[in-house]
């Protein structure tokens, strides 16, 4: 067994430096690595190139890196929940590139899958096409036009997983799966909290849903916030 | 004149059993209220949920399970969960039959603007361009004229576009409309209480209307 555990977040994010580009695991608030968003915070790095689902709220998840400026640019699909982030995109001062969700999953993937480019429909025929190859390709009896887009490069990959075991395995939970499996496999680095780390050997290996292999660090997490953006319910 | 609800429920009409479907964000997602007995579909999130369910109950939220509104939901009975890549494999693939969503303009060629007002509003697309790139079948729910009385059925989109003649078919608060493969939105049912004047004013695209336009039941 490789020993992947580190002692805390501290010591996880430690070589994350001003100018990187780092991938960060989440859907809205949910899943994120919140304990190392804060010490990248504390950390003060900046001229960062955030690639996240999402961009958090004003006052959480990677809103709090906006707030202080850390970001140069941020590579997402949606960015719908963050007043300070409209202001500094409209602005100038923050540069975004807005990325189809399916595109943004794939080109995760496709770096830890080792390869180079995929080609996929979303996009074709819009501006996310510009500058880019297209291709036709006849795919379910249908030829059409595939656009080119390349595997996502990563200095580090930050990811927040349920448990996970002393050699980097491991289990999300729920939603809280989402961007974190595949982006956990694009990282050159990959960091991993967890809410629950546990002994090797403890967690069964026909539920892992993330083998240590592409787990660099892992330590567990502490003081998890999980804040719920949109609380629905119903009456009993 | 047909309210959200409304516009939801006569959409859920277009639900059939045995089908996979996923419901965008705002009145698409009201459509899984007015799916009737007897239709067994399975609801997919993109966020990586196929067999969502309805709201938890009060106190029995769990942060851990959102849909891709980011709103609370629970799992039903068979849900299955996945990552993010996975989830868009399952579209891509079209094994997702229906995706419903929301729309700022359609044009009378099925194609559809939803993710940026230029200047003004930049959300983002989400998973809207690759719904509209890969699924067989889109229906829209929208509300076919704006605040400024503007209508948002075009000859052209204005806005920049989400996805380029792919829409089928469009619910109103007016009527029901399908796009032709040769362009033009045909008219198929109006709302209870409009008339064919009412919807040709509030229609810029080509409007096509066929014989005897019946009011829509619901």
């Amino acid at each position: 067994m490789i020993n992947r555990v580190v002692k805390n977040v501290e010591e996880a994010v430690v070589g994350i430096t001003d100018g990187m580009t780092i991938m960060l695991g989440g859907f809205g608030l949910c899943g994120i690595p919140e304990n190392c968003i804060a010490e990248l915070v504390k950390m003060k790095v900046k001229n960062l190139t955030c690639i996240s689902n999402n961009a958090g709220v004003d006052d959480f998840g990677l809103g709090l890196l906006l707030q202080t400026k850390q970001i140069k640019k941020m590579i997402s699909s949606y960015v719908g929940e963050n007043d300070e982030f409209e202001r500094q995109m409209l602005s100038g001062e923050l540069e975004v590139e807005l990325v189809p969700q399916g595109t943004l999953a794939t080109r995760c993937m496709a770096a830890g899958y080792g390869m180079p480019v995929i080609f996929t429909p979303a996009g074709v025929g819009t501006e996310v096409a510009i500058g880019k190859e297209t291709r036709k390709f006849k795919y379910n009896g249908e030829e059409k036009e595939y656009l080119m887009e390349k595997a996502f490069e990563a200095d580090f990959a930050i990811v927040k997983a349920w448990k996970g075991d002393t050699a980097g395995n491991l289990i999300y939970k729920s939603t809280a799966r989402n961007f974190n499996p595949v982006m956990a496999m694009a990282g050159k680095i990959t960091i991993a909290e967890v809410e629950h780390l546990v002994p090797a050997g403890e967690l069964d290996p026909n539920h892992i849903h993330t083998p240590g292999i592409y787990v660099h660090r892992i330590f567990q997490g502490e003081k998890y916030e999980k804040r719920i953006e949109q609380r629905t319910v119903r009456k009993k | 004149m047909l309210d959200k609800n409304g516009i939801a429920k006569r959409i859920a009409k277009e639900v059939k059993d045995g089908m996979f479907v996923n419901l965008g964000i705002g009145i698409p997602t009201l459509v899984a209220n007015y799916i009737p007995e007897g239709i067994n579909v399975e609801l997919q999130s993109e966020n990586g949920i196929l067999g969502m369910g309805p709201f938890p109950f009060e106190g029995e939220e769990d942060a851990d399970l959102i849909n891709a509104g980011k709103q609370t939901v629970t799992l039903l009975p068979g849900a299955s969960i996945f990552d993010s890549a996975m989830s868009f494999g399952m579209i891509r693939s079209q094994k997702v039959h229906l995706t419903i969503l929301g729309a700022m303009e359609v044009s009378e060629n099925g194609d559809i603007a939803n993710w940026k007002i230029p200047g003004k509003m930049v959300k983002g697309m989400g998973g809207a361009m690759d719904l509209v790139a890969s699924a067989k079948n889109i229906i829209v729910a929208m509300q076919q004229v704006n605040k400024a009385g503007q209508s948002k059925l075009l000859s052209k989109c204005d806005l920049p576009l989400t996805g380029v003649s792919c829409v089928k078919k469009i619910v109103t608060e007016l009527g029901v409309y399908e796009i032709l493969p040769e362009g033009g939105f045909k008219l198929l049912e109006r709302a209870p209480g409009i008339s064919i004047e009412q919807i040709k004013n509030a229609t810029a695209g080509k409007l096509i209307i066929d014989g005897d336009i019946k009011e829509m039941v619901i």
